[in-house]
């Protein structure tokens, strides 16, 4: 309790920080944003690494809106930035009760302090909870794609464009293929899980169905098609600032270089396009993510100490401002990261 | 400093609608994506992208001035925090955007292809 109690008896034997408020804050505060400036540049970069492997690759860059389009209890319905936008909302909300229980603080208001908190808590823990649910239907994936040799990724649609999951056409062939494992191996070798369909049942399956097309990386614009082959006829099929889709005999060319069929996304290999995208989706929202879980571990220790009264004593909610300081500021972390993410 | 302790409910409330307005329209725009703004492009980049970006800074703007109370703060300690945050995003992301579309055109232009 000494560290966290100050009582009459231990005013001059710890120390409170000094007198001297520069800058018109306390101690505290300003340690805080000290660091809050730090951890601003440290996403900064994060993201400005983010939009330098976008711009390396900007032809071939996967299109938000394609990748994240997900709902819970609905399946199968194309739902893109719904519940991103569901979660931006509860963060903000979030954020809103910290700053009201930061105003309550002001007031000495404990019981209503102790509230607030505890729905900024809530607030923090199912975002949290959004996001791996997020994450787990990006490693998931959804349709399947083919990478070829040259390692870029080929996905699949059907004649009117629309995108084509790998089980709705692969066949099944009578052939085995045992996922090595250590056990069996003879020197530490082992691989990673095998794809549902190998490549020849994909390519077996795509032969089997004239419909099929494949779906490139490379975005339409005007500068991608003075390069583009093989375009498919139908010129409906090949929007501006969509994927480029070849005609059925280009499809069957490029299809010959496949090596790999692609299920969902790791740090390796990605069915969305680029690998980089989904090494950033990771790095990025893994971090903003972490420091989720840590305010809501700060948070948790805070509203305790609300409700066993240790800022009573105090006479001052100054701490419950500190971590209100660090929740807005992972707040405003999202808003970039949803903006850069999501929507640009 | 804020050391009056009055109540502020009322411009949080407001806050919190004014950002969540903004995000609706963020939503609204990312989902329909308007060809006329989408296939326009003003200074290297299209009108829509130039909208998202504006009001993300202007959603950070109501974050920390609102929530984070800068506005309360002296104005020393908002122009160290401020400044100094602004002109390091701005040096580093233009060094980096700039860096990564020389990349590109190397790629682009070179005689090896990388990506078949």
């Amino acid at each position: 309790m000494g560290s966290t109690v100050t009582t009459a008896n231990t005013v001059g034997k710890s120390w409170d920080g000094g007198n001297n408020e520069p800058l018109g804050a306390s101690y505290g505060k300003l340690m805080m944003w000290f660091f809050i400036v730090s951890d601003a540049l440290t996403f900064s970069g994060f993201l400005a690494a983010y939009g330098f492997s976008r711009f390396k690759f900007i032809e071939t860059w996967p299109l938000a809106d394609e990748v994240f389009t997900h709902f819970p209890f609905m399946h199968g319905v194309s739902a893109p930035m719904y519940y991103v936008a569901l979660m931006t909302f509860i963060l903000i909300f979030s954020s809103v009760t910290m700053v009201l229980a930061v105003d309550a603080g002001h007031q000495m208001k404990q019981g209503k302090v102790a509230f607030y908190m505890f729905l900024t808590i809530i607030g923090g823990l199912i975002f949290v909870g959004s996001q791996a649910w997020e994450w787990k239907n990006f490693i998931h994936g959804e349709y399947g794609a083919v990478e070829t040799k040259g390692g870029s990724i080929l996905q699949f649609v059907d004649n009117k464009g629309k995108r084509v999951a790998l089980a709705d056409f692969a066949v099944v062939l009578p052939e085995e293929r045992e996922q090595l494992t250590r056990g069996k191996g003879k020197w530490f070798m082992e691989e990673g899980t095998l794809s549902t369909y190998s490549v020849n049942e994909v390519l077996e399956g795509f032969k089997a169905r004239p419909d099929l097309l494949v779906r490139t990386e490379v975005i339409n614009s005007a500068e991608t098609l003075k390069t583009a082959q093989g375009l498919n006829e139908d010129k409906s099929l090949n929007k501006e600032k969509h994927k480029f889709i070849l005609s059925r005999a280009e499809s069957e060319r490029r299809l010959a270089d496949a090596t790999l069929v692609v299920e969902g996304a790791n740090l390796q290999h990605n069915e969305y396009g680029s690998k980089l995208f989904a090494d950033f989706f990771f790095f990025i929202t893994g971090f903003h993510g972490f420091h989720v879980f840590s305010g809501v571990i700060i948070n948790i220790i805070i509203f305790i100490n609300v409700l066993l009264g240790t800022y009573e004593k105090r006479r001052t909610y100054e701490m419950v401002e500190k971590v209100g300081l660090y929740w807005h500021f992972v707040d405003l972390v999202w808003v970039f990261v949803f903006t850069f993410f999501y929507l640009v | 400093m804020s050391h009056e302790h009055v109540s502020n409910t009322k411009r949080i409330w407001n806050v919190f609608f004014l950002l969540s307005a903004v995000t609706i329209v963020e939503v609204v725009l990312g989902i329909i994506k308007p060809e006329s703004l989408h296939l326009t492009n003003i200074l290297g980049m299209n009108l829509l992208n130039w909208i998202f970006i504006i009001l993300t800074i202007f959603k950070a703007y109501y974050i920390v001035w609102a929530f984070m109370h800068m506005e309360g703060e002296t104005p020393a300690l908002r122009r160290s925090v401020v400044w100094t945050v602004i002109f390091l995003i701005i040096y580093l992301v233009f060094i980096l955007l700039t860096e990564g579309n020389y990349v590109f055109e190397v790629f682009k232009n070179a005689t090896i292809k990388w990506n078949f």
